[in-house]
C-alpha cells in the first residue's frame, strides 16, 4: 500500500514535469509541423540560467524562476526566426530533424562551455524542501509544488485555447493553416507566440523538473526520447492528450523503476509499444500530424 | 502522353532521368572502381589508421541500409541499430561458439539482422511519422536492455569478446595491423554495394520508390504498399546485420553501444549529410562524418559536438540535397538551363 502510494505521487510528480516541458513541442508539431529534437535543450538551457542566476547573483527561487523563463524565451525567439521558419510545415522532416538535432548539439557544447560539465543544482527553498502531512501520509512539499504547478499551467493553457481569441486563431491555424491565413490569421505572429509559450514552458518544466531530471550538459539528447514520446502518445497538438500521456508515462516509469528496477527501461518501452499499438495516433488526436 | 504517365507511375523520380545518358553510364561503370581505387589509395597513404579506416567501411555499410530504408522507402526510423547490433551479437556468438570462417560469420549476421527486421518490421510498419519513429526507438531500446540482461551470451556491459575469426577463403589470416581486416572490409563493401544497386534498380526497389511518393495510387494499381516496406524493410536488415557482423570480425569486440538509439541517430545523421536516395550519399556521409569526428573528438568531445551541429545546420540551409548533391549542383550550374539544378535535387 505504501508502495502503491509512492508510485502514484512520484508518478504523477515525474509525469506533470513531463508534461510542462513536453506541452510546448506537442503544439509546435501539430501547429508548425517540427519535430523539435532542440525542445530538450531549451529546458536544459532554464535549469541552467536559473542555477546560475541563483549562485551567481543569489537571487532567491521564485525570481530565478521567472528569468529562467523570460531569458530562456529571449534566447529562443531570434532561433525562431532564423532558423525555425524556414523548416515550418511537414515537406522537410529530415530537414528539421537534420537542424533541430544540429543547434541541440551546439547548445550542449555551449553549456558544456560556459557552465562545465559537472552536475548543476537548483537549490530548494525551505518551504519546499520540507514534507507537508496528508493525514498518515507524508509527502515532499516539492512534489506537492510541482503537481500543483502542472495542474495549474494545464488550465492555464485550456483556458487560453478554448477561451481566449488568440485561442481561436490558433485551433483555426493548427485545423488548416492555409485558410486560416487566408481569412487575415497572421500566422506567423501566432507561429512566434506559440513557440515562445512552448520555449517558456520548457524552461520552467526544466527548472522544477530539476530534482528528477538532473542538469548537466547531455540533458538535451538524453531525455529528449522520453519527450518525443509524451507526444507521441498523447498526440501531436493536444494540451489534455499530453496531460493524459504524460501522467501516463510517468506512472508507468516510476512504477518500473521502484517494482522491477532491473528491467525498468524493457517495462517502459513494451508498454510504449503497447500503447502505441493501441492507440497509433495517441489518446487524442487532434490535426494531422 | 501514356508513356509519360506509364513512366511516373514506376515511381521513377523525374530527377534521375534528367541527367544525360553518357553521365549516367560513366556513374555507373566507373563509381565502384573509383570507390575501390580510393579504398586501396586509402590503404597505402595511412597505415597507420587502418583500424579506423575499417570501422569507417563498415559503418558505410551500415548507413547504406539505412538508406534503403530512408532514402529509397520513405521510412524514418531510429532504430536501424537493432539490426546492426543483433548482426553484430549473432555474430560475435557464432564466432565464441559455433564457426570461425569469417564468411559464414557475416551470413549468420545477415540473417540474423533480416529476421528482426522482418518480425518487427512487420509488427509496426503501419504506423507513420512520429508514432513510427517512437516505435522504432522502442525496439531499440528493447533489444539493448535484452543485450545487457542476456550476460551470460553478451557479456552485457563488458562487452562480448574472444571473437577469432578464421582466415578469409582459407588463405588470408587477420593479422595484427588489420590489413587484411580491411582488405576484406572493403571487399564486403563493394560487393554489398553492387547487392543494393541492383535491388533499389529491380522492379521491387522501383516499386518501393512508388510507395515512398505515393502509396495510394501504388495500392490503386493493385499493389501492397505494406510488403514492400516490409520487404525492403528486411533487406536493410539484413545489410545493417551484415554491417554488424563486420564489425564484430574485424574488430574482434561487440558492445552494448552498437545497439543504442544514439547509434541508430549518428547514422541518420550520415546519411542525411550525404544525401539520402543515392546510394553513394550514404558513403560519402559516412567518410565526412567519421573523419572529422576522428579529429575533433581526439581533442574535446564538445568541440566535436560544435563544430558537427554547425556543419548539420549549415547542411540544411545552403545544402539541402547533402554532399552529393554537390557534384550535381555544380554540372547543373555548369550546363544548360538553370531550371536544371532544381530538378537536379532530390525529389
Amino acid at each position: 500500500m505504501e508502495t502503491v502510494f509512492g508510485i502514484a505521487v512520484d508518478g504523477v510528480a515525474y509525469g506533470m514535469i513531463l508534461f510542462i516541458i513536453s506541452v510546448g513541442l506537442s503544439v509546435t508539431l501539430g501547429l508548425m509541423r517540427v519535430v523539435n529534437l532542440a525542445h530538450g535543450a531549451f529546458a536544459m538551457v532554464g535549469g541552467y540560467i536559473a542555477s546560475s542566476v541563483m549562485q551567481g547573483a543569489g537571487l532567491p527561487y521564485e525570481l530565478a524562476l521567472v528569468a529562467a523563463v523570460l531569458l530562456t524565451v529571449l534566447l529562443a525567439l531570434p532561433l525562431e526566426r532564423l532558423l525555425y521558419r524556414r523548416i515550418y510545415g511537414s515537406a522537410n522532416e529530415l530537414a528539421q530533424v537534420l537542424l533541430t538535432i544540429g543547434l541541440c548539439f551546439v547548445i550542449v557544447a555551449g553549456m558544456n562551455y560556459l557552465f562545465g560539465p559537472t552536475l548543476k543544482r537548483i537549490p530548494l527553498p525551505d518551504y519546499l524542501s520540507g514534507v507537508v502531512m496528508l493525514g498518515p501520509k507524508a509527502i515532499s512539499a516539492h512534489r506537492i509544488f510541482v503537481i500543483g504547478a502542472g495542474l495549474t499551467a494545464l488550465v492555464g493553457l485550456w483556458w487560453l485555447l478554448e477561451r481566449t481569441d488568440f485561442g481561436i486563431r490558433l485551433r483555426a491555424a493548427v485545423d488548416n493553416p492555409g485558410m486560416a491565413a487566408a481569412l487575415g490569421i497572421r500566422t506567423e505572429r501566432l507561429y512566434a507566440a506559440t513557440f515562445a509559450l512552448g520555449t517558456g514552458l520548457a524552461a520552467f518544466g526544466g527548472v522544477l523538473g530539476s530534482e528528477l531530471l538532473p542538469l548537466e550538459p547531455y540533458y538535451a539528447l538524453r531525455y529528449i526520447v522520453l519527450f518525443l514520446a509524451v507526444v507521441a502518445v498523447g498526440g501531436a497538438g493536444s494540451i489534455f492528450g499530453s496531460a493524459a500521456a504524460a501522467v501516463a508515462l510517468g506512472v508507468i516509469d516510476t512504477a518500473g523503476k521502484y517494482l522491477i528496477p532491473n528491467f525498468g527501461e524493457f517495462f517502459f518501452y513494451t508498454a510504449l509499444i503497447l500503447i502505441l499499438f493501441r492507440w497509433p495516433h495517441g489518446f487524442f488526436k487532434r490535426g494531422t500530424a | 502522353m501514356t508513356a509519360v504517365a506509364t513512366n511516373k507511375d514506376t515511381g521513377k523520380p523525374a530527377g534521375k532521368g534528367a541527367p544525360g545518358r553518357l553521365g549516367r553510364a560513366v556513374r555507373d561503370h566507373a563509381g565502384v572502381p573509383v570507390m575501390a581505387a580510393l579504398g586501396l589509395l586509402g590503404f597505402w597513404l595511412f597505415p597507420e589508421d587502418l583500424g579506423l579506416m575499417t570501422r569507417i567501411l563498415a559503418t558505410a555499410l551500415y548507413v547504406l541500409s539505412l538508406d534503403l530504408v530512408l532514402g529509397y522507402c520513405g521510412i524514418a526510423t531510429l532504430g536501424q541499430a537493432a539490426m546492426f547490433g543483433t548482426g553484430a551479437y549473432a555474430a560475435g556468438i557464432a564466432a565464441v561458439h559455433l564457426v570461425s570462417d569469417p564468411l559464414v560469420l557475416l551470413a549468420v549476421g545477415g540473417v540474423a539482422g533480416g529476421l528482426i527486421a522482418l518480425v518487427t518490421g512487420a509488427l509496426i510498419l503501419h504506423a507513420h511519422g512520429l508514432t513510427l519513429l517512437m516505435l522504432t526507438i522502442a525496439v531499440v531500446q528493447i533489444v539493448q536492455e535484452v543485450a545487457n540482461k542476456a550476460r551470460d551470451w553478451t557479456g552485457g556491459s563488458d562487452g562480448l569478446s574472444g571473437i577469432d575469426p578464421s582466415p578469409v577463403l582459407g588463405l588470408f589470416r587477420f593479422d595484427l595491423y588489420g590489413r587484411t581486416s580491411y582488405l576484406f572490409a572493403l571487399a564486403v563493401l563493394l560487393v554489398m554495394f553492387l547487392v543494393a544497386r541492383r535491388i533499389v534498380r529491380s522492379p521491387f526497389g522501383l516499386a518501393c520508390r512508388g510507395v515512398k511518393e505515393d502509396p495510394l495510387r501504388v495500392q490503386a494499381l493493385g499493389g501492397s504498399p505494406r510488403r514492400y516496406l516490409v520487404g525492403m524493410y528486411a533487406i536493410a536488415g539484413v545489410f545493417a546485420g551484415v554491417a554488424g557482423a563486420l564489425t564484430a570480425v574485424s574488430t574482434g569486440i561487440v558492445g552494448l553501444d552498437s545497439v543504442s538509439f544514439t547509434w541508430s541517430a549518428e547514422a541518420l545523421v550520415m546519411l542525411v549529410l550525404g544525401g539520402t536516395g543515392r546510394l553513394y550519399g550514404a558513403v560519402i556521409g559516412t567518410v565526412a562524418f567519421m573523419a572529422i569526428h576522428h579529429i575533433l573528438a581526439a581533442s574535446d568531445p564538445f568541440h566535436w559536438m560544435l563544430f558537427i551541429g554547425l556543419f548539420l545546420m549549415g547542411v540544411v540551409l545552403f545544402l539541402p540535397g547533402g554532399i552529393a548533391s554537390l557534384g550535381e549542383r555544380l554540372s547543373g550550374l555548369l550546363s544548360r538551363s538553370p531550371s536544371r539544378t532544381a530538378e537536379g535535387d532530390r525529389p
